[in-house]
């Protein structure tokens, strides 16, 4: 059993959507209870390999058995697996909101959501850049489904421009897989760690072109500027459940990112990424500032969040790493906030939906607006919530001497009170504004989206408590990223087959 | 051959490219067409070209094709295949909901409740 967990969180997700397809077409309230048995058994194991990796043992899961690098080989070490957990809890409380109306909005719901889960297990702990591919291609077209669920022009309008960007996106994609295959011949992030030193000065040349293609299509899913302009009117659209759910996608770009860049071709850092990462946050704050709609808001402020992040990621030392890595974890969670937030509102009023304006009274203000005023604080890095701890962290970490360490502190300073001031002015209008009495029929917010909320703010309190230990865990993994060493010996170490 | 296949890529590329530059959807599902054949090709060719070489190693060869470019093919274009189908099917439903033949970035509208 233990032999075979790092492939549990692809397996148990991927059986239960096929299962779901097969027997729920008609009937929700089965397909909601495998939804959370699947949900619970995907916490389980993301647990028990949690446990098994804490200490920074690596497990390396060969399928069918085949020697690296012929064989495709799933990897967990201790970044994959937080990831994997961050994953397997976000899914869980927003099956919650899923129920209030999401998945009567249309069929096969939950079993697009399952295999959205299984597209981002995958892309964790895979463990080379073909399957990566594959498991993007999962994750995307499951993307697509629920973007547009539920229908309506807005929406399909803009998953139309999502889906053709990322189908770009994917080709390129391919051309570089095959431009770093022919330089290297080899797929495995591992198995190209070893190789990269031995590829000959001739070829050296496409191997980089296609490394660094590749990065490109990492940005480009990641959403860094100037990849950025798909998001905020993909993401603010889409329904509230799935878009908090995407707010994890982008993560999945950055952590693709890392891998490859770091493990695979053995950059040991990734400094040009800080000009990016200073205009990212510069482009997501402006973008609070103008935006015309709460769901619009919640996608620039995930664009300022990728922006903090890269700050992190742009790092060579590993404490700055770490930093970063535990903030990816919050931004996760303060975006998923605001997604839902925005749905809640737009639900809640009737005639203004999420538009950015005051209003006619509507049920629920209060406790909306309260939940507002937690997701701007989470949004914007105020204590008490984990963002505070992570820019403090990230800040602390980078020299001020020097222009760039200089800068990046300015940078993540001044877009914060951009986002304070932005976040202040869209939740003054939309709460504050409201003028008259609600009306007599209005129900209040759905209990589900309120307890995701709830669920989600305790998350990020409790991740703010454990700053200590979560951010020395990060710091570990950020070493293993910078010194990939005991990773290429792990997943190569059976032997490679030549 | 390899500049046969170079040429026959670029122009495959540049044509997808400068169609899905068009945003209309059928110019774009064309161009996506062509860019992930031009891709295809280029995966192919990714294991090098040979002529007359058996298909994979056996006893006392040592020139023989490199397998596994031929194997991630065949999973790009059953991808892509679905990809392209994926989005015919959206670009449907856009056109007859929102009765939108453009494929760009909208200008940002408030949301309605035809949103939910």
């Amino acid at each position: 059993m233990t032999a075979h967990l790092p492939v549990l969180p692809v397996l148990i997700p991927a059986v239960s959507a096929a299962v779901m397809v097969a027997l729920t077409r008609q009937d929700v309230v089965l397909a909601r209870v495998l939804a959370f048995a699947s949900a619970a058994a995907q916490i389980g194991v993301a647990i028990l390999l949690f446990a098994a990796v804490r200490e920074g043992e690596i497990l390396v899961y060969r399928l069918g058995d085949w020697p690296v690098p012929y064989g495709i080989a799933l990897v967990a070490d201790r970044l994959s697996v937080a990831l994997v957990l961050l994953t397997a809890g976000l899914g869980a409380v927003l099956l919650l909101q899923a129920l209030s109306a999401w998945d009567r909005a249309g069929p096969h719901f939950h079993p697009l959501f399952q295999f959205q889960l299984m597209g981002i297990y995958g892309a964790f702990l895979t463990g080379d850049f073909f399957n990566l591919f594959v498991f993007f291609e999962v994750m995307l077209i499951a993307s697509y489904g629920l973007m547009v669920h539920g229908g309506g022009a807005a929406r399909l309008t803009n998953a139309m421009q999502y889906m053709v960007v990322n189908l770009i996106g994917s080709t390129l994609f391919l051309f570089a897989v095959s431009l770093v295959y022919n330089a290297a011949g080899t797929l495995n992030f591992a198995d190209l760690a070893l190789r990269v030193p031995t590829v000959p000065a001739s070829d050296r040349g496409i191997l980089m072109a296609g490394g660094m293609l590749l990065c490109v299509v990492f940005l480009l899913k990641a959403a860094v500027v100037p990849l950025q302009f798909w998001l905020p009117g993909a993401y603010g659209h889409a329904p509230g459940v799935a878009a908090a759910l995407f707010a994890l996608l982008s993560k999945v770009g950055a952590y693709a990112l890392l891998r490859f860049a770091l493990v695979g071709l053995g950059l040991g850092q990734l400094a040009a990424l800080e000009p990016l990462a200073w205009l990212t946050l510069l482009a997501g704050a402006l973008g609070v500032l103008a935006a015309p709609t709460l769901g619009v808001l919640a996608g620039f402020a995930s664009i300022a969040s990728i922006g903090v992040l890269f700050v992190g990621l742009a790092g060579a030392q590993a404490p700055r790493l770490g930093a970063g890595l535990y903030y990816l974890v919050h931004s996760t969670l303060a975006g998923a906030a605001l997604f839902v937030l925005a749905d809640l509102v737009r639900a809640a009023r009737r005639k203004e939906g999420d538009a950015v304006v005051g209003g006619q009274n509507f049920a629920g203000r209060a406790l909306l607006g309260g939940g507002f005023f937690l997701a701007a604080i989470a949004a914007v890095g105020l204590p008490p919530l984990s963002g505070f701890v992570g820019k403090i962290a990230l800040l602390r970490s980078i020299p001020v001497e020097g222009g760039a360490g200089a800068a990046s502190w300015a940078f993540v300073l001044v877009t914060s009170f951009l986002l304070l001031l932005g976040l202040s002015r869209a939740g003054s209008r939309v709460f504050w504004k409201a003028q008259g009495e609600a009306p007599a029929a209005a129900r209040g917010p759905a209990a589900g989206g309120v307890a995701v909320l709830a669920l989600l703010f305790a998350a990020m309190f409790a991740w703010a408590i454990a700053a200590e230990p979560a951010l020395a865990y990060f710091t570990q993994a950020a070493q293993a990223l910078l010194e990939p060493g005991a990773y290429v010996q792990a997943v190569t170490g059976a032997g490679v087959f030549r | 051959m390899e500049g046969l296949f170079a040429v026959l890529i670029g122009a495959l590329t540049a044509a997808g490219l400068y169609l899905c530059c068009l945003r209309q959807v059928f110019p774009v599902v064309l161009g996506l067409s062509l860019l992930s054949y031009a891709t295809n090709l280029f995966v192919f060719v990714a294991g090098r070209l040979s002529l007359g070489a058996p298909p994979i190693w056996e006893e006392g060869v040592t020139r023989f094709a490199d397998p596994l470019p031929q194997a991630l093919v065949l999973t790009a274009i059953v991808i892509s295949f679905g990809m392209t189908a994926l989005l015919v099917v959206l670009a449907i439903r856009a056109r007859f909901e929102a009765g939108e033949e453009r494929i760009d970035v909208p200008p940002v509208t408030r949301a309605t409740e035809t949103d939910r």
